[in-house]
């Protein structure tokens, strides 16, 4: 870990990105005012901001993984994906009304969720690990919304706003890993009945256990694992698409069944 | 135009298929070209190559995704005959000697055990008449300079077919989603594309009932036995001397395919 910023600069970012996640205002780039912030600051303010939530009485649930196609991360020039945490502040019931109250500019996301069975630690954790420790895979819808003015972000920033997480919707049919072959899964993206992202599970890193892999060793940097039941959303495998109230959303997996939800105001 | 122009566009396609050289587009030519033109200038290219020996056995789609319809402007799919000289068996090595400027598509192709006489016919015509899908690739190859198409010269110019291969696995339509089955394209080994069944016209076998009800309004045949390629599912794939392409489609199988010598363009 290379942290950079002392602990009031960690602070004063904290306090900047929970108020724009808390009342839903766009701010401009950490980076603009902390040019030469890293990564790890990044994850510096993330860490703070968690422990702001939690302190409130916000209940940890899981993680998601963000950057995990090769070609967002080759246009953000890295070689991992990021990662954010997510609380049961952010989950909402399939089939139903989503207020996009306090979002900036939301976008879904379909990706495949893990549900895991044993504990997992890295370093060194494999896909093949995270697919043993697996207890079930389930369809999931995620609302992203950068908290940065025109969802324009560098990855210093992005890692600090919480790898842009905002709501997650998981639902239609868990499946048991060993019965699915899960890089060959097809996902349909519909907006308003029209189908607008085409795409196969294989788009996030080859296979979507690596990314919970990679997820698991970035947290044993960060000083953390992951523990049993926990929930993971493992990358979007279609390109994040806008929504405004009054949208239908419905993702529909091969096999996984389908998500749905409508957005209001 | 003309019986007598059509004749000639068609022999001077012939000519340049041949030759393995390319043209200057007929549409520019011949600004005069109906899209019912260029399809009977293709019924004289084929004319040629079967009275050269080859025979009918299948058709291909093209034009199915929407990228590609907003590309051209042309919002409906078209079709070009499969003869027996653009076949390739699993397995084979495809010689790019033959042709000019190649590029590949992966795509789900589709065996008739029933003749399907449009108009009329529904998907589910469709798979009641299909003895079985097979994962494949099509070369897609133009006989227009540097790929210059509009609808009308890619029409004549037998829907810019070049050769074909379907994997050597089979699949039963009733047992895959066609609409939601993945597929993960690969060249070289590295993940290329992803996409699913539905990104052709809602599903692969809606391209194909489209393609009976277009045929029996021509008075075209389409029988059992014929092989069709519903369209293409991925973005298209140049292809070198020594590149190997794999597209896997979920809950079906593979088909591999690799490349030598050096095409003409």
């Amino acid at each position: 870990m290379t942290v950079t910023l002392n602990a009031e600069a960690i602070t004063r970012l904290t306090e900047r990105v929970e108020g724009a996640q808390t009342r839903g205002h766009a701010i401009p780039r950490l980076t603009e005012e902390y040019p030469a912030m890293t990564i790890d600051d990044g994850y510096a303010v993330q860490s703070a901001l968690r422990a702001r939530y939690l302190a409130k009485g916000h209940k940890l649930i899981g993680w998601k993984a963000g950057l995990t196609s090769k070609a967002k991360m080759i246009q953000m020039g890295v070689d991992v994906p990021s990662i954010g945490f997510l609380t049961d502040r952010m989950a909402r019931p399939e089939g139903t009304e989503v207020s996009v109250k306090g979002l900036i500019h939301p976008r879904v996301e379909c990706e495949v969720a893990f549900v895991t069975a044993k504990n997992l630690s890295g370093p060194g954790c494999t896909a093949a690990d995270v697919l043993a420790a697996t207890d079930f895979v389930l369809p999931a819808i995620e609302i992203i919304d950068s908290r940065f003015s025109g969802f324009k972000f560098d990855l210093e920033s992005v890692v600090a706003d919480n790898g842009s997480a905002a709501l997650f919707v998981g639902g239609g049919r868990p499946r048991r890993v060993a019965d699915l072959d899960l890089p060959t899964i097809g996902v349909v993206m519909e907006k308003n009945g029209e189908m607008l992202a085409f795409a196969a599970a294989a788009a996030v890193l080859g296979h979507p256990a690596e990314a919970v892999a990679m997820l698991v060793n970035i947290l044993h940097d960060l000083g953390e694992s992951l523990p049993a039941g926990s929930f993971v959303l493992s990358g979007g495998i279609t390109e994040a698409i806008p929504v405004k109230p009054g949208d239908n959303v419905i993702a529909r997996y091969q096999g996984l069944g389908s998500v749905s939800v409508r957005f209001v105001d | 135009m003309s019986a007598d122009l059509i004749a000639r566009c068609g022999d001077e396609l012939y000519d340049a298929f041949v030759g393995r050289y390319t043209l200057a587009p007929l549409a520019e030519r011949h600004p005069e070209l109906t899209l019912e033109d260029a399809y009977r200038i293709q019924e004289r290219f084929i004319a040629r190559r079967v009275s050269a020996g080859e025979s009918i056995v299948g058709k291909k789609i093209g034009v199915t995704s929407k990228a590609v319809q907003n590309l051209l402007g042309v919002y409906q799919p078209d079709f070009g005959q499969l003869t027996s000289g653009m076949v390739y068996q699993a397995g084979e090595t495809i010689d790019l000697n033959a042709l000019i400027q190649p590029k590949a598509e992966a795509e789900l192709a589709f065996v008739l055990k029933r003749d399907l006489k449009g108009p009329g016919i529904t998907a589910m015509d469709v798979i009641h008449a299909t003895d079985y899908v097979a994962p494949c690739f099509e070369i897609v190859d133009s006989r227009i300079r540097n790929w210059k198409i509009g609808i009308r010269d890619t029409v004549a110019d037998n829907a810019s077919c070049g050769v074909y291969v379907l994997g050597d696995v089979r699949g039963d339509p009733r047992d895959i989603d066609l609409a939601l089955a993945g597929m993960v394209l690969k060249k070289n080994g590295e993940l290329f594309s992803t996409a699913c069944g539905a990104a052709v016209q809602g599903s692969p076998a809606n391209a194909v009932a489209w393609l009976a009800n277009t045929l029996g309004t021509l008075g075209i045949p389409f029988l059992a036995g014929e092989v069709i390629l519903s369209g293409s599912q991925s973005a298209l794939v140049s292809v070198v001397d020594g590149d190997v392409l794999t597209c896997t489609i979920g809950g079906l199988g593979t088909c591999r395919v690799a490349f030598s010598g050096k095409s003409a363009a």
